[in-house]
């Protein structure tokens, strides 16, 4: 009996090294991200000060899901950046302004996450992109990896979709100040730490706001009030003497 | 041109440091019906000279649509043309599915010239025997007029006519360029139509059934203006020759009274 051949290509079935939520707000002068800088290995904290938003050009990217997938994209989507800076053009007669916006980026990514699933190898990602519009205004999109796409004011993938959503929901308004949605953003981050099993307090924020795109250092949010809620301190109740065992 | 040893492939170079091929396909530019193309800072218009082989046959298609922002007129070969606007077609489609947006001219024109040069490099292909006027609009709103050749060379222009008889409507061209640039789109047209008057052969007249125009332009789709639609346009030149043969028979006049 011959041995069954060894089929040479693989196809992604599941994600190895992952993070978590990624959340994304529109403010009155632009966007704001915000996620945290945990890699897990399933169950490990593999890595806790990994940056899972990135800038490229005007756009800032953020990914949850399988992290090398991440890195992948980013390395095709610099390579594109500089091909549009180092290709010469023509002199026109007038200098044209060249340049992917966010919902440029954001398209080219849907069509690579599309194409990708339907040879059933999937970029497992979730990917916010935050930047400008075509028409200059702050833009924020999502693409999964089944290519599906979605432009809204506030976006949040993984476990952020059920936690983070009702509260962003209930909170937005089309004039919050930068300030506000930083505090929105935040909260939203105290409460995934507190109920996602694989988030952690050290997050990280990035921001796409008339023509700067800033992203900024990991520092950690301050979650020592909230070990002094009154549940931790004091059980409601108790079955019988031993617990009810 | 005289033959010799030095043209039968593009590949190889006369003594002179020619590629005779490319040159021969350039001569095949010069043999289409003409082609013009100017523009304002907010349209490009283009215009073509539609030629019929006899009375029974229609009249020959010479200005494509590319994309809603981009419009093609072609002098030559002109299966060769529809083979190039067909690319060029598929290229805009593809970028704007790639990347939701409407392909940046220039980028599309660096292509088409890279698509021209490939064939005057490789053994087993001829030159494009076309020339190409380009009318686009970039995202700005800026409108820009391209003209490409068989060599792969690209240049970009204010106004250019190629074809048969072109030299008069470039002359005409060089003479009123300077006012284009706050034409309306109506007197972009009529000077379109002009230029392309010069180059009618013998007797013939530019009608509504041998001309035809584009535009492309700021917040203007491409808009094809043929048949009819053209008449106010048309009639408009006619006035301008009218006003010539009065001015004409008015000078024999003034002659005759005075000997």
């Amino acid at each position: 009996m011959l041995p069954a051949a060894v089929p040479s290509r693989q196809h992604t079935v599941q994600p190895m090294v992952t993070g978590t939520s990624v959340l994304g707000i529109v403010y009155d002068k632009g966007v704001l991200l915000a996620a945290d800088t945990l890699l897990s290995y399933g169950s490990m904290a593999k890595a806790q000060n990994i940056p899972r938003l990135h800038a490229v050009e005007k756009t800032v990217i953020g990914a949850s899901g399988e992290y090398s997938d991440f890195q992948r994209i980013l390395e095709i989507l610099k390579a594109k950046a500089l091909e549009e800076t180092t290709t010469s053009v023509m002199d026109s007669l007038y200098t044209e302004e060249s340049g992917m916006t966010a919902e440029n980026t954001w398209n080219y990514l849907r069509m690579l996450l599309y194409s990708r699933r339907s040879k059933f190898n999937p970029f497992w990602n979730e990917l916010l992109v935050a930047g400008k519009d075509l028409k200059g205004k702050p833009f924020l999109g999502s693409v999964d990896k089944i290519g599906t796409t979605v432009r809204d004011n506030f976006i949040a993938t993984g476990f952020g979709a059920y936690l983070a959503m009702p509260l962003l929901r209930e909170k937005w308004r089309p004039d919050l100040t930068e300030g506000e949605a930083r505090a929105l953003l935040e909260d939203c981050m105290k409460i995934l730490f507190f109920r996602d099993c694989r988030a952690s307090p050290r997050i990280q924020l990035a921001k796409c706001a008339d023509d700067e795109v800033l992203v900024s250092e990991p520092y950690e949010l301050d979650t020592a009030a909230a070990w002094q809620a009154e549940a931790y301190r004091q059980s409601v109740g108790e079955l019988e003497d031993d617990g009810g065992w | 041109m005289f033959r010799n040893q030095y043209d039968t492939d593009v590949t190889v170079w006369s003594p002179e440091g020619r590629l005779l091929q490319v040159e021969y396909a350039m001569e095949s530019v010069k043999q289409g019906s003409a082609c013009v193309g100017l523009r304002s800072d907010t349209t490009c218009v283009l215009g073509a000279l539609k030629r019929s082989v006899s009375e029974l046959s229609s009249h020959q298609k010479k200005l494509l649509e590319i994309d809603d922002h981009i419009a093609c007129g072609i002098a030559g070969l002109t299966a060769d043309a529809r083979s190039l606007a067909k690319y060029m077609q598929t290229e805009c489609l593809n970028h704007k599915y790639v990347y939701g947006t409407p392909i940046p001219p220039h980028q599309l024109m660096a292509d088409l010239a890279d698509k021209h040069q490939r064939t005057t490099q490789i053994y087993v292909r001829r030159p494009f025997g076309v020339g190409l006027l380009i009318s686009s609009v970039d995202s700005r709103g800026v409108p820009h007029l391209y003209q490409t050749c068989p060599s792969g060379n690209l240049y970009e222009f204010y106004a250019s006519a190629i074809g048969a008889r072109s030299q008069s409507a470039r002359t005409y061209l060089e003479k009123h360029y300077e006012t284009f640039a706050t034409c309306s789109t109506d007197q972009l047209i009529v000077h379109a139509l002009q230029a392309l008057a010069g180059c009618v052969s013998g007797d013939d007249e530019l009608t509504v059934d041998n001309g035809s125009i584009a535009i492309v332009g700021k917040d203007q789709s491409f808009t094809l203006i043929e048949g009819d639609a053209l008449k106010p346009y048309i009639d408009q030149l006619e006035q301008k020759a009218d006003n010539d043969d009065e001015e004409g028979e008015e000078e024999k006049e003034s002659e005759a009274m005075e000997t």
